[in-house]
């Protein structure tokens, strides 16, 4: 097996071993990205010299016989553009912060240089990560490595493709709405976005803060869990963090890959089929479903029925949170200014600077949250929004006080192609409908691949969701069912993503 | 079902700090007037008996111990300025905006 198809434990085994060089690995991944990246767009910037350093410093722990920094030291990653790296740009995929560097880490970030992880650059995504396709980026669209005329889903498109196209084995993506989980549904990619409060926020450039959580994401249910544990755990510098040990997902990774799951029992979502849902992705998912069925689980369907007005909800929720957090822009501190000529005022010039800075769905959200924030509509939209949060984590409590887990497509349809939904915000939000419970109830969930759809031949997803903080049921359940299905499929789904070499 | 006007649109604009164009106005119209329409189902379920969940994990007062860290200095943090002067942000005037 190439350095480039290899999996993240596979290939930490072999540098901690000393049978390769964490330079060497971090030099193949490098070269990939030189040679197919132009096709794909998944890097908004790669840091050959900071990941080359990074690499070394790996190596010289080997080479000494110290102890490894960590599981993963020395394996690359792709880190979403979302969250700040000193050293590197951070744009969030918006004109209003091109060329901005950050003074200071994320949390993650440096959790990710403490375990040694080799940063190879930053991903491209929706702008401020408000979309499902990564056509909102200010720096063009990111293409799907299973067919480039089509999106690699999104926000977090930059980092699936990533995987996808064996430029990286690890990346961080950041889910407010499905954004880590729907992009692994398009592209046969493992996502996951654990309990909200496991993974800091702090350097986390908000949206919707009390939505945002960013999470693994890998090409195997091991690998997802292994980074699961590098970036998960309490930090005093998020209000929000969950002070409590990080569930033991690797262990349960482990213990998933035996391919047992007698006494599980497995919920499957009753709201989320029927009409909109691409005949391909059902089938898919009955058949994973009798999969788990296979393995020992017992299957019963759950109705939640206040599932239904999750989607209005979230775009009620989020716009409001993402027009209060993104006034930061204000032109004054950091990032874009527009207009300042001296005929221009202070406010004029927020104005001019937003203008020029935003595109259109970033503004169009801004616009909703305002609308939904300002007196007289409070009630009506945003303190209804909240009430129904609150029935939807009630659905959740009584579906888990009779299910160790649920699941349901992650996605209604396999990925679109490019142009195809940009007109239509509504078509394009509709992408989030099966993954936006989990953001408003704030439980884990997990995109793992299905197989490929017969209507078309691209992937599909299977959506696992847990209880708060038991992160671990899912990995335990997506392990299993990997390995039941690379059995029945004839190996690992991601294996047959189409040659890339030359394009 | 609610609606929303053109005029309401710009309004909207205005309170976010938007300088958009006619044009923006025209699409931003008819996309928010069908965004609006389709989320105003949450009132269907939501009653008064219902209390309201900002938050997916209810923490309050979270504190942590009052210890002195480094902070930024003055380089690192103008060094994103669009515009520093004398060690400082530089702005454009404020008053003078009444109209």
């Amino acid at each position: 097996m190439s350095l480039i198809r290899s999996t993240a434990a596979e290939l930490a085994a072999k540098i901690h071993g000393g049978e390769v060089s964490a330079v060497e690995v971090a030099q193949a991944h490098l070269d990939r990205i030189s040679s197919v990246d132009k096709g794909i767009n998944a890097f908004l910037h790669v840091d050959t010299e900071g990941a080359l350093a990074a690499a070394k410093q790996v190596d010289d722990d080997v080479a000494a016989g110290r102890p490894v920094a960590s599981p993963l030291a020395g394996v690359p990653l792709a880190l979403k553009d979302v969250l700040v790296a000193e050293g590197m740009p951070t744009t969030c995929g918006s004109k209003i912060l091109e060329g901005w560097h950050s003074p200071y880490d994320a949390t993650v970030t440096r959790r990710l240089r403490e375990a040694g992880v080799v940063i190879l650059g930053k991903t491209n995504m929706d702008e401020f990560a408000m979309g499902s396709s990564t056509e909102n980026s200010a720096y063009g669209p990111t293409h799907n490595p299973w067919d480039l005329d089509r999106i690699p889903g999104g926000s977090g498109g930059g980092s699936s493709a990533a995987l996808a196209a064996f430029e990286a084995p690890l990346a961080i993506g950041t889910d407010t709405g499905g954004s880590i989980r729907q992009p692994g549904a398009v592209t046969g990619t493992v996502g996951v976005k654990p309990t909200y409060g496991s993974v800091s926020r702090y350097g986390l450039v908000a949206f919707s803060s009390s939505l945002d959580q960013a999470g693994p994401c890998a090409r195997t249910v091991l690998d997802a869990a292994l980074l699961h544990e590098v970036i998960a755990g309490y930090d005093d510098r998020d209000s929000t963090s969950i002070n409590a040990p990080v569930p033991p997902v690797v262990a349960a990774a482990r213990e998933g890959a035996s391919g047992d799951l007698s006494g599980v029992r497995v919920g499957v979502v009753t709201q989320f089929s029927g009409e909109g849902y691409q005949p391909g992705v059902l089938a898919s998912f009955e058949a994973a479903v009798e999969q788990l069925r296979q393995l020992g689980a017992e299957v019963v369907q759950v109705s939640c029925p206040s599932f239904d007005y999750a989607l209005p909800a979230y775009y009620l929720i989020a716009p409001s949170e993402a027009s209060s957090n993104l006034a930061r822009f204000d032109a004054m501190r950091y990032g874009l200014r527009v207009g300042d000529d001296g005929s221009h005022g202070a406010e004029e010039v927020m104005s001019l600077t937003r203008e020029a800075g935003f595109g259109a769905e970033v503004k169009r959200r801004i616009m909703i949250g305002t609308y939904a924030l300002s007196s007289g509509y409070y009630d009506a939209y945003y303190g209804s929004a909240q009430k129904v949060r609150t029935l939807i984590s009630r659905d959740f409590d009584a579906a888990f006080a009779t299910v160790d887990v649920l699941v349901s497509p992650t996605t209604p349809t396999t990925a679109f192609k490019i142009g195809e939904r940009s007109g239509d915000p509504m078509a394009m939000y509709k992408a989030d409908l099966c993954t936006i419970p989990s953001n408003l109830a704030g439980n884990a969930a997990m995109n793992v691949p299905s197989g490929l759809s017969a209507d078309d031949g691209l992937p599909v997803g299977l959506q696992i969701m847990a209880p708060p903080l038991q992160d671990h049921r899912m990995y335990r359940v997506a392990a299993a069912y990997e390995v039941a299905r690379d059995a029945a499929q004839g190996g690992p789904l991601i294996q047959r993503v189409p040659q890339l070499e030359g394009i | 079902m609610p609606s929303i006007s053109r005029d309401e649109v710009a309004h909207l604009a205005r309170l976010a700090r938007l300088a958009v164009t006619d044009d923006e106005l025209d699409l931003f119209a008819g996309q928010l007037d069908v965004i609006l329409q389709s989320v105003s189902a949450v009132g269907d379920i939501a009653t008064a008996d219902i209390p309201p969940t900002s938050h997916a994990v209810p923490l309050t007062n979270v504190f942590r111990e009052d210890v002195v860290r480094p902070s930024l200095g003055q380089a690192k943090t103008l060094a994103g300025a669009p515009a520093a002067e004398d060690g400082r942000f530089r702005v454009p005037r404020i008053l003078g905006e009444e109209a």
